[in-house]
């Protein structure tokens, strides 16, 4: 595995940012009452994490150290209103039921997790690609627990009615936000579950190491990683 | 027992007959007044749905514990209780899936994942009605049966319609299934009283609260018959005497539960006055429940001997 698939699977899978690092968790659970929604909400933000990546990715030599964190949010804030338009103009629908949740990507933890993690201290290409796996990663996470809350909570798939109103009472909870916790947490627990079982079968899914720079200070994993460099 | 290493701990050594087993066994027996009398009051398709429940509650815990290989603990009949609860706090004509799913939800989401028995945070019976209150709230609130048509007392009296309020004591009107007849709940609840299962402390404390809430704000002034008709009708005496003093999701200190009966009363009152809905008994006593490691924290009692803390400076 090269080094840009890597990058690819370990945003898709090893570190998914929903199922795995827990991270996002704000549009995740607001805006995922439909598969619709979750797609477009994942597809809007892995634009936005891509560009960001690439253009903090290119300044990471130009940023000051001290200035870093308003320097990201100008970028990532200038994208996101792009973005934010861009949906405004092509697909209003779309735009209307995310509302103030597309805004709100400025503030999303994954794309700042990335910029202060990945792109300020690596070289472009990589950062691109890794804007793309965390990006699909997320678009997965956010449209598998749209798909459930939808088939649940309204009988539907991406809108097209899959369940017979005739027999079928949607649980209409599962739409509302305390289906989303549900909805969330039994799909992490079922990730865990997989996750263990791989352990086990000694095929190891690879635990959230995170280890990108080899700069333990700063990592969020560091309390619990297994590869860490000891303290001089 | 096989294990005979015996752990002595500090006296006093209280013997009692009480077990899980034989308080939850009371419990039943207190709830058979209200349970004969909703099924006589609605048929036999109330005998059906309280069948259906109790299995669903009793099945999910069996089949849970077989999955994380625990011992299974079905024979301390919490799960029976859980499902009768469940079962008298639902609506006679809800389809019987629902009432599964509403078993199922009471046991492994809110017992079970918290670790059972002891450990939930809040009454599963309720906390099951509630997610069924929202998950089907069409069906949740449709009380037209065979027996009878048209809105439960605490709607009509929301209309501003005047009830009978010798049929709400006896239990004559629609409703859910256990929450009707206020003289067989009471004579429940005197059961469990002499029996020593429940003490008067939260009911008291929670009823109390509750009409002095309503004779300040519901609007009717000091109406006698206006409050014995809100006390008769809903669920807050069933909720009272049987929810609210479930041991394990209200706080054990003393001034503790008085506390948590008049957080009971006030939000009851709030919600029936001024809510969307005619009833919220069951939401007022879930979220006390939520109260009740804060209540528990403020209200421990001074030990004997121990003196107050005085306050540095003095």
């Amino acid at each position: 595995m090269n080094k840009y698939t890597e990058r690819l699977y370990n945003g898709i899978i090893k570190e998914n940012p929903t199922f795995v690092l827990m991270l996002g968790m704000c549009p995740t659970l607001a805006v995922t009452s439909s598969a619709m929604n979750g797609l477009g909400m994942g597809l809007s933000t892995t634009v936005v994490l891509v560009c960001a990546n690439l253009l903090i990715s290119l300044f990471r030599k130009v940023i000051p150290d001290g200035v870093r964190m308003p320097a990201f949010i100008v970028i990532v804030a200038s994208l996101v209103t792009v973005v934010d338009f861009m949906l405004k103009a092509y697909v209003p629908a779309l735009s209307a039921s995310l509302g103030v949740y597309i805004p709100l990507i400025v503030v999303n933890c994954i794309i700042l997790g990335r910029a202060e993690s990945y792109a300020s201290k690596n070289p472009v290409v990589p950062s691109i690609f890794d804007g793309i796996g965390m990006g699909l990663g997320f678009t997965l996470g956010l449209t598998c627990i749209g798909i459930v809350r939808e088939i649940l909570g309204a009988g539907q798939l991406f809108g097209a009615q899959i369940l017979s109103l005739e027999w079928f009472t949607p649980i209409t909870i599962f739409v509302m936000a305390p289906g989303a916790f549900l909805v969330l947490a039994f799909l992490v627990a079922g990730m865990n579950i997989i996750r263990k079982k791989m352990d086990a079968k000694g095929t190891p899914l690879a635990k959230p190491s995170g280890c990108i720079t080899g700069d333990c200070s700063g990592c969020a994993h560091s309390a619990f990683c297994n590869d860490k460099k000891k303290e001089d | 027992m096989s294990d005979l290493t015996f752990h002595v701990s500090s006296s006093p050594h209280v013997r009692a007959k009480d077990s899980t087993n034989r308080i939850m066994l009371y419990v039943i027996l207190g709830l058979l007044p209200t349970t004969l009398f909703g099924i006589y009051n609605f048929g036999a398709k109330a005998l059906l749905l309280i069948v259906v429940t109790i299995a669903s509650c009793v099945a999910s815990e069996w089949v849970f514990e077989k999955i994380i290989h625990k011992k299974s603990t079905i024979s301390d009949l919490s799960a029976v209780v859980t499902g009768l609860l469940l079962a008298l706090n639902l609506p006679v004509s809800l389809p019987w899936w629902e009432a599964v799913i509403g078993g199922v939800f009471a046991i492994v989401i809110v017992k079970m994942m918290f670790g059972g028995l002891g450990q939930n945070f809040m009454n599963p019976a309720l906390g099951a009605r509630c997610f069924l209150l929202i998950a089907f709230a069409a069906d949740m609130t449709n009380f037209n049966c065979d027996a009878y048509s048209g809105a439960t007392p605490l709607a009509a009296m929301r209309n501003g319609e005047t009830i009978n309020r010798m049929d709400a004591l006896i239990g004559r009107t629609a409703g859910t299934i256990g929450e009707t007849s206020t003289l067989a709940i009471m004579l429940g609840a005197i059961i469990l009283i002499l029996l020593g299962v429940i003490t008067l402390t939260i009911p008291a404390s929670y009823l109390i609260t509750f009409v002095i809430f309503m004779l300040l704000f519901s609007g009717h002034g000091f109406d006698m018959n206006y409050i014995v008709a809100q006390l008769c009708s809903g669920g807050i005496m069933l909720g009272a005497f049987f929810m609210a003093t479930d041991y394990v999701t209200s706080p054990i200190t003393p001034k503790g539960r008085i506390l948590f009966g008049i957080s009971c009363g006030i939000l009851t009152g709030l919600f029936r006055c001024f809510g969307a809905n005619a009833e919220g008994v069951s939401f007022a006593i879930i979220i006390s429940n939520l109260l009740v490691p804060m209540i528990e924290k403020v209200t421990i009692p001074r030990a004997f001997g121990q003196v107050k803390e005085k306050k540095e400076g003095n």
